[in-house]
């Protein structure tokens, strides 16, 4: 009950401040109309005035909130002005995205935890290729893929699953060294094999820390999607609402998506925390 | 006959920062078939790294060392041991039952063969009801005799326990003093056992074992002459208490404090 309170009271407060910012931020195109149409306007019309612009530089939280209304609620989902339409476009390919980087990621864990070879030559790779950025790279992933006629979801997939990696095999291989030395002895003493060590030691230890890299490899994966539509010049999906939306400067559009990108994310992080907590549940891990 | 465990001037070196440390210098120690063999003495003695000898948990880098006439490495693959850990080291995501049946999985038996393993260790231990319970539901004194359990399920006839009750209680101590003593008579397996008490070595063995620190040796081997049979009040015979005295002055003509 008072955790729901100090929630209210934070978005309450981000409300307020949204309000206040709209106002300081659009007060000099509303200055500009009235002037320009050689009037005076009360200041309760200027801050009317401000927070119902049609191209406002900062919508109010009420404009885009309509907007998403009208978006989504009232639009048919086969709708090409549909948000949900365009959510389901990008959630598609940051789900295979997800499914690509973990399997990757879990995968390389494995190698680096379990050969020393790959231990010294993959992680100075990983690390290099999180310091592209994602933005310059992003195309030419495209462009090559689009060669070998490879289009469509997969490309944006995989620009999700590069993001996504990452915080995987950083997460599992601090999660499959974490075993103590005396669980390790332990397997030692029974001769227990690689697979066995693997499969009754290491994976089950490696669960907390699992499912935390899986929680930054799903918004990091929806993020890899957005931004493969971005250089694209995508029709489809949020990163080509943002785009219309920038060129046309409808920034109800821009913020609209935005807000919906990151519900999407809200909501994918939440999935995978109930996962978290049954599965933690069932082990006897709470 | 040939002993159980045998070492010969067994050596172990630990390479540190600070130089060589001298973790066994040394040891000479001939164990029989159904031995009850503690090894007592203050810490950095070697006790602990002699146990970890004789599992292939450690190398020695000098000497020479045999279990059931084979190498430890050898005896380790044949599983010739159960060991038992100063901490129950029970993992946390597996039931009592699971536990037990850890082992049992990694040999390969057969689901009946682990279920029977498993209701029988447990009874061994007291803790029947606690088969589907998680380690954090049992107290210590619980914890540690399930991993007790766990390693009788192995039925290997030899048992290394490191120190398996130093963190319990004096109370809960002693009853599983009187339980292992009856697992001993009743299964005859042979037992190492690591402690610091005085009266829970001499209460348990049929041979005690003092060492000494820097470097870790062997001070004494003392034969114990108390009966298979024994009560809780045999602590106080004059036997007992002979045998304690001879435990406690080899421990102080070991104890160097320059």
């Amino acid at each position: 009950m008072r955790s729901l309170a100090s929630i209210c009271v934070v978005i309450f407060a981000l409300i307020v401040v949204w309000y206040l910012s709209a106002f300081v931020l659009n007060t000099p195109w509303a200055m500009d109309k009235a002037k320009r149409a050689g009037i005076e306007i009360s200041s309760k019309e200027l801050i009317l005035d401000t927070w119902s612009q049609e191209k406002p530089k900062l919508p109010a939280p009420h404009q885009v909130g309509l907007e998403i209304w009208k978006t989504t609620v009232e639009k048919k989902i086969t709708s090409k002005r549909s948000l949900i339409f365009h959510s389901w476009i990008t959630l598609s390919s940051t789900l295979v995205g997800f499914l690509i980087g973990t399997s990757l990621g879990i995968l390389l864990a494995i190698g680096i935890v379990h050969n020393n070879a790959m231990n010294m030559s993959i992680m100075p790779w990983a690390i290099a290729s999180q310091t592209i950025p994602i933005l310059a790279i992003a195309p030419m992933i495209i462009v090559v893929l689009n060669s070998i006629g490879v289009q469509g979801l997969l490309p944006k997939a995989i620009i999700s699953s590069y993001l996504c990696f990452f915080p995987v095999v950083v997460g599992m291989v601090k999660g499959l060294r974490s075993p103590d030395k005396i669980d390790k002895d332990l397997m030692h003493t029974y001769n227990a094999t690689n697979f066995q060590k693997f499969w009754k030691l290491r994976l089950p230890t490696s669960m907390p820390f699992l499912f935390a890299s899986l929680k930054v490899g799903i918004s990091a994966s929806l993020v890899g999607a957005i931004v493969g539509e971005l250089p694209t010049g995508a029709v489809r999906g949020l990163g080509a609402r943002l785009l219309a939306g920038s060129y046309y400067g409808q920034t109800i559009q821009i913020w609209s998506a935005l807000i919906m990108a990151a519900m999407l994310a809200a909501v994918l992080v939440g999935i995978l925390a109930l996962l978290q907590r049954f599965t933690l549940n069932r082990m006897g891990m709470t | 006959m040939s002993p159980k465990i045998f070492a010969k001037s067994l050596d172990l070196t630990f390479s540190t920062n600070d130089g060589p440390v001298h973790a066994l210098k040394d040891v000479n120690l001939d164990i029989n078939e159904g031995d009850f063999v503690s090894f007592i003495g203050p810490s950095g003695c070697g006790k602990t790294t002699f146990l970890r000898v004789l599992a292939d948990l450690e190398k020695p880098t000098g000497g020479k060392v045999q279990i059931n006439g084979v190498s430890p490495t050898d005896a380790r693959k044949s599983r010739a041991y159960g060991y038992v850990f100063q901490a129950p080291g029970l993992y946390p995501w597996r039931t009592i039952g699971k536990n037990i049946k850890l082992p049992l999985e990694i040999i390969g038996l057969s689901k009946q063969e682990q279920n029977d393993r498993v209701e029988r260790v447990l009874r061994l231990v007291d803790l029947q009801d606690f088969e589907n319970k998680f380690p954090w539901q049992l107290s210590g004194g619980m914890q540690q005799r399930a991993s007790i359990a766990r390693a009788l399920a192995f039925d290997a006839d030899i048992l290394l326990m490191d120190e398996p009750f130093g963190a319990l209680d004096e109370i809960v101590r002693d009853h599983l003093n009187e339980q292992l003593l009856d697992l001993w008579r009743t299964t005859s397996k042979t037992i190492c056992f690591v402690t610091h008490s005085i009266p829970e070595a001499v209460y348990l063995s049929t041979k005690i074992v003092v060492m000494s620190p820097r470097p870790g040796r062997i001070i004494d081997v003392i034969e114990s002459t108390l009966p298979n049979e024994r009560p809780l009040d045999i602590r106080e015979s004059s036997e007992f208490i002979a045998i304690a005295q001879r435990v406690r002055e080899g421990l102080r003509s070991g104890h160097s404090y320059e």
